[in-house]
């Protein structure tokens, strides 16, 4: 009987799909909606909480350093933005121009820094931009004369190295995310663009950067997600979540400060949620706006 | 030389250095790891190649020194494999279900899968803490597999993959008397094999490299994973820098490995997100 009822075609497919619900709730659900919970209460782990109103919120409001974390992760996302789509799209352009030798080769050592972990790129780099005269990027300045630099001390050159982090380790991957929007877009296009006398730039801005464009805005949505939700690179960058003056805090590590090194989970719960409306606002805004939403309905 | 050519060689050029901009720290890490660490103290990490300063003498220590950088490298194998297996197995099954049926629901719960590829993880980072803790999972592998074994992107990148099987080889299966889940465990896991190669580089090099939820999980270093150990060789009091670069350059190496000899199978799996225009 009840091997009959499992057995049915109308109750097979909630049998497959069980265990993503279950996670879903448990995982998901759950731990949002504790969150959200949590942010109007103070928490303090192994203690019992109690319901403040959204007392953290306000404090939140008012809290400078919060803020500069907003901001530092606002800027590391749009710089991130500006670097990591339009270069690795033009990278994917020309790498995939019949007249391009090695193709193969160049598309897997751009791909290599992807599989570092962040702990270890994190390393390299900080020791790369390290303020010695004879690290290597101040060896290199070295040859044109410029004094050593100390990367990390500063809001601008600490940026300069954090960037150069995400630069390094998604170019390759994006220009693959390219390349593979590339592959359906028929030569015919090109072929009948040219016969009309199209040149190159044309071809590239008419034809290529509109059919590219669903592949863009999945890029610009990943890119907007980790952009705001950077935290490790930082921890790496800076040997800790303390930075000095703060320069490299992002909104993460302030919640993971606040939460996890200060205990208290109420006001960094608070701080979560601030980052979920902000992520979900600007993705969503961008979405409506490339017209994603009103391509699904027809 | 016609125009074509100088073409060919100006790209080719361009490529190169950009190549060479890009492999740059592979390369530093390399020559560093056959230095001593004091070495890194005192001129940073650097392109110098000097062979008479370098020497084996890390990688002896890395293989016969002590530490636990071992200890970990196993943890992670371990800890990727299971991960990797329980994730595939549980995201292709949803898959499965989400791309063979018509159900009540159905679109409703993929939404869902998609709004996980949305909130960011870090949101959840707090809750699942004291979840854990509460579940007196702390220090525990569990901990850390769990929430991920139903992976929204794997799901997503199956469930894409099986709308390319035919309907009729279901059908045919139902009319042989097989029932739902013989159908799926003998006719179509075995079609889905390329799609797994794919999905297990994926999982199993996010895995490889995973740092943050496991850092905040585990507190006994038996149990540390490679990034987690690593990172813990840096410290605010002195860093072990003979360990740390031989040991970062060693963690590479697996998976490069991999790559070199699977490479179709990582570009599949990055780019199986991406969605087709």
């Amino acid at each position: 009987m009840i091997k009959n009822f499992l057995y049915s075609q109308k109750v097979a497919p909630y049998v497959f799909v069980l265990p993503f619900v279950l996670i879903f709730i448990i995982f998901w659900v759950y731990p949002l909606l504790s969150s959200f919970g949590m942010s109007f209460q103070k928490v303090t782990l192994g203690q019992e909480a109690s319901f403040i109103g959204a007392d953290n919120y306000t404090k939140l409001m008012g809290d400078t350093i919060f803020f500069k974390a907003v901001r530092n992760s606002a800027v590391y996302m749009i710089l991130t933005l500006l670097i990591l789509i339009p270069f690795p799209m033009l990278f994917a352009v020309l790498i995939n121009s019949k007249a391009m030798w090695g193709r193969e080769f160049f598309k897997s050592s751009f791909f290599f820094p992807a599989l570092t972990s962040v702990v270890v790129a994190g390393t390299i780099f900080r020791l790369m931009f390290g303020e010695m005269e004879g690290s290597l990027i101040n060896s290199l300045l070295g040859m044109f004369g410029v004094e050593p630099v100390k990367f990390l001390k500063g809001q601008t050159t600490g940026f300069v190295a954090l960037v150069a982090l995400a630069s390094w380790r998604w170019m390759g991957v994006n220009m693959l995310y390219f390349l593979s929007g590339l592959k359906n877009i028929p030569d015919d296009y090109y072929e009948a663009a040219s016969i009309d006398g199209a040149s190159a730039f044309q071809r590239f801005t008419r034809i290529t950067i509109p059919l590219l464009k669903p592949t863009t805005i999945y890029v610009l949505t990943i890119s907007i997600y980790a952009g705001l939700a950077m935290f490790i690179e930082s921890m790496m960058l800076w040997n800790g979540n303390n930075s000095p003056k703060n320069i490299g805090l992002t909104i993460v590590g302030y919640l993971y400060r606040q939460g996890i090194e200060k205990n208290n989970l109420g006001y960094a719960a608070a701080v979560g949620i601030v980052l979920l409306i902000i992520t979900m606002v600007i993705n969503l805004t961008q979405l409506a706006i490339s017209g994603m939403f009103k391509k699904e309905e027809d | 030389m016609n125009t074509g050519t100088l073409r060919k060689i100006l790209l080719f050029a361009f490529f190169s250095v950009l190549c060479l901009l890009i492999l740059v720290p592979f390369y530093a890490v390399t020559i560093a790891s056959f230095k001593p660490g004091e070495d890194l103290i005192r001129y940073g990490l650097n392109l110098r190649f000097d062979l008479s300063a370098m020497s084996l003498d890390n990688f002896v220590f890395l293989f016969t020194g002590e530490h636990a950088y071992f200890t970990w490298f196993f943890n992670s194998l371990l800890l990727t494999v299971v991960q990797v297996v329980l994730t595939l197995l549980v995201s292709a099954t949803v898959a499965y279900g989400f791309s063979a049926y018509e159900f009540r629901g159905k679109n409703l719960l993929f939404v869902c899968v998609l709004l996980i590829m949305m909130v960011p993880f870090e949101i959840l980072l707090l809750p699942l803490y004291t979840l854990t803790f509460n579940m007196g999972l702390m220090n525990s592998y569990s901990a850390i597999i769990l929430p991920g074994v139903a992976g929204a992107a794997t799901i997503f990148f199956f469930r894409q993959y099986l709308r390319g099987i035919p309907k009729e080889m279901i059908a045919a299966g139902r009319v042989d008397g097989a029932n739902e889940y013989a159908i799926y465990a003998r006719l179509i896991l075995p079609v889905m094999k390329p799609s797994f190669a794919a999905m297990a580089i994926l999982n199993g090099m996010n895995s490889w490299n995973n740092f943050l939820w496991p850092f905040m999980v585990l507190s006994d270093e038996n149990k540390y994973t490679l990034p987690i150990g690593l990172k813990t060789l840096l410290t605010p009091y002195g860093n072990n820098y003979d360990l740390l670069i031989v040991g970062s350059f060693f963690s590479i190496l697996p998976i490069l490995a991999l790559f070199l000899g699977f490479q179709k199978y990582f570009i599949d799996g990055m780019t199986a997100g991406a969605v087709k225009g």
